[in-house]
């Protein structure tokens, strides 16, 4: 009965671009099939893209400054420091996902093949996934504090104590923390899913580890590390909790999810806070499209694994 | 350390091949992760230790240990209370999110249709977007509504990078079904509901519970959309914590510290059951490993 129902639909849809039968049975359902996207389709729009026009919208408009005022002001308030805050997220979020990422991949290469207990290894290599941001601040004000266990074992051996926390290395450290599994998880998927015939056969071709390594697994990596990269970062660079906790928001790690959070929860100046957060997303898509035009230079052609 | 042993031995056969300046960059990548791994060891136990430390000061141990702050911490932070409201906003935005996201899944796992492209972006964006950048206007947008701050504003707010999350770890395992054993069933006169509860649902139980499960640990982890939606009594784990921390000083920093451990064996409770159902190194692709 749904035959019938469904014909006229189908002459809209071309027919003839697929003549075989069953092709044309799936065909049939395309309409009814495409409605099961508009729920997700509905919320998309309700709850992530009319927000993001509003707080745009949002951000044009300021009390005061006229239509860029809320910009302004973010870029030149000395109170607000907006572009103090993007360079020092930057420089947080930069050398933490850019250190994942370069650490997961000899460790991810060495995992690769099948051994005993690497179940058990990635299991304890993804385990700070669950410590959480304020089990790690704590953890890191405890272990690396003025008095913790590591400033003790370096009095014992004679040093100065370091401070390690309540500054700048207090977040990167809480960020390789965060970050180390979700990098290592990636490139052991992108890794493992490289052919390992291809490099037996550069192997018989007489290629050493270095030639192989090179010529052969980073190109074909080249894309899940864009990925992973990106994704590391976008982790690192929305860092907000840890630069309270174990950074020193006022002042070294004044973080840009920081300022807009501050204008937004303490002033309650929604334009402001609209216009960090767009400028927050829009630094955050430079350095993404950037990584992404590198990788497409650096390397055309299929992936080999799925990338 | 059998860590450091392992790998060499299996490179054993292969050391007549294999040039020996290999073998000091093995060392320094074993070395430095158990360096790390040591690090990682020496904060999570320092916070184990002091929650339940009765004093700790100036020295390598606590002076006694009691099981009290733990006591205290439930009491204090209204602990029942605040697990339960976690337990309510993740599996709300777990069952929404399932709901919405595998039919979405199927049709893009399945069909190609113009503009799919850009859907794709609106459906990547969240996930690639840091949450304060769509979590402040849309915060602002729901306490317009007055659906902010509360329970609805959270799962809400939860759902915005969850749903394609869903779609996301879902379509490769779609993708995986055979499309003929549907067109079977609809030979056979399955309309798209059977098609649904009796050919597609069973099949996809694994990628289901992949989802689910990965949904429901991003959800109890998340803290920015949750902390712009939510108030004192809608408060999950995560922010409890946190306001718990930053509002110390006078409370105990050992009850902070128990309420810390709770989250994490919480967490590594899900973790566990999400590698059962998930092998992490297929979450991107599907690469098929023989036995695991």
């Amino acid at each position: 009965m749904t035959l019938t129902g469904q014909r006229p639909a189908r002459v809209d849809q071309e027919p003839g671009s697929r003549p075989a039968l069953s092709h044309r049975l799936a065909e049939r359902g395309i309409d009814k099939l495409l409605l099961l996207l508009l729920p997700a389709l509905v919320f998309a729009l309700v709850l992530f893209v009319y927000p993001f026009v509003y707080g745009l919208g949002l951000s044009f408009q300021p009390k005061t400054g006229g239509v860029f005022g809320a910009y302004v002001k973010f870029f030149t308030d000395p109170s607000v420091r907006g572009l103090d805050s993007i360079w020092v997220t930057l420089q947080l979020a930069l050398p933490a996902a850019l250190l994942n990422v370069l650490v997961s991949v000899p460790i991810a290469y060495k995992m690769r093949g099948k051994f005993r207990g690497k179940r058990a290894l990635t299991t304890v290599l993804v385990i700070p996934i669950t410590l959480g941001t304020v089990l790690t601040a704590e953890g890191l004000l405890n272990f690396f504090g003025q008095r913790g266990w590591l400033n003790r074992f370096l009095g014992l051996l004679g040093f100065e104590p370091l401070q390690l926390v309540q500054n700048y290395w207090g977040v990167l450290w809480s960020l390789i923390i965060s970050g180390f599994p979700f990098a290592f998880l990636l490139i052991l998927s992108y890794l493992s899913g490289i052919d390992p015939s291809l490099e037996a056969a550069a192997r018989t071709l007489g290629a050493d580890w270095k030639q192989r390594f090179r010529r052969i697994t980073l190109p074909l990596l080249a894309p899940g590390l864009a990925i992973t990269f990106c994704l590391t970062f976008v982790l690192a660079f929305s860092v907000f909790p840890s630069a309270i906790l174990v950074g020193d928001p006022s002042g070294s790690t004044r973080v840009i999810a920081y300022v807009a959070y501050n204008a937004w929860g303490q002033q309650f100046d929604y334009p402001l806070a609209s216009a960090a957060a767009i400028v927050m997303g829009a630094v955050e898509l430079v350095v993404i499209v950037l990584v992404l035009i590198w990788r497409s230079r650096m390397y055309k052609g299929s992936t080999g694994g799925k990338g | 350390m059998s860590l450091t042993l392992k790998p060499k031995a299996g490179a054993t056969p292969a050391a007549a091949k294999r040039p020996l300046a290999a073998s000091p960059g093995t060392f320094l990548i074993w070395g430095s992760m158990a360096v790390f791994l040591l690090l990682l060891l020496g904060v999570v136990s320092s916070v184990v230790v002091n929650s339940f430390a009765k004093e700790w000061f100036d020295t390598w141990l606590p002076s006694g240990y009691t099981p009290a702050w733990y006591a205290d911490a439930w009491k204090e932070y209204d602990l029942g209370q605040v697990i339960g409201t976690t337990l309510t906003v993740s599996i709300a935005v777990v069952g929404i999110s399932v709901l919405i996201g595998a039919p979405a899944s199927y049709v893009l796992a399945r069909r190609s249709f113009p503009g799919k492209n850009i859907l794709m972006l609106v459906f990547l964006l969240p996930i690639m977007m840091p949450p304060i950048t769509y979590g402040i206007p849309l915060a602002t947008l729901l306490t317009y509504y007055h659906l902010a701050p509360g329970l609805t504003g959270v799962i809400l707010a939860n759902l915005v990078p969850s749903i394609p999350f869903v779609i996301l770890t879902m379509t490769p395992f779609i993708e995986q079904i055979n499309p003929s054993i549907e067109s079977a069933a609809r030979m056979c006169g399955a309309n798209m509901l059977r098609l649904f509860t009796r050919i597609l649902a069973p099949l996809l139980v694994p990628g289901i519970l992949a989802a689910a499960v990965l949904v429901l640990v991003r959800t109890v982890g998340m803290f920015e959309l949750t902390f712009l939606t939510s108030d004192s009594t809608s408060d999950t784990l995560v922010v409890a914590l946190f306001t718990a921390m930053t509002g110390a000083g006078i409370r105990a920093q050992q009850s902070v510290d128990a309420m810390a451990v709770v989250y994490m064996l919480m967490m590594m409770v899900l973790l566990v059951v999400a590698l059962r159902f998930v092998n992490p190194t297929q979450l991107v692709s599907q690469v098929r490993e023989e036995t695991d």
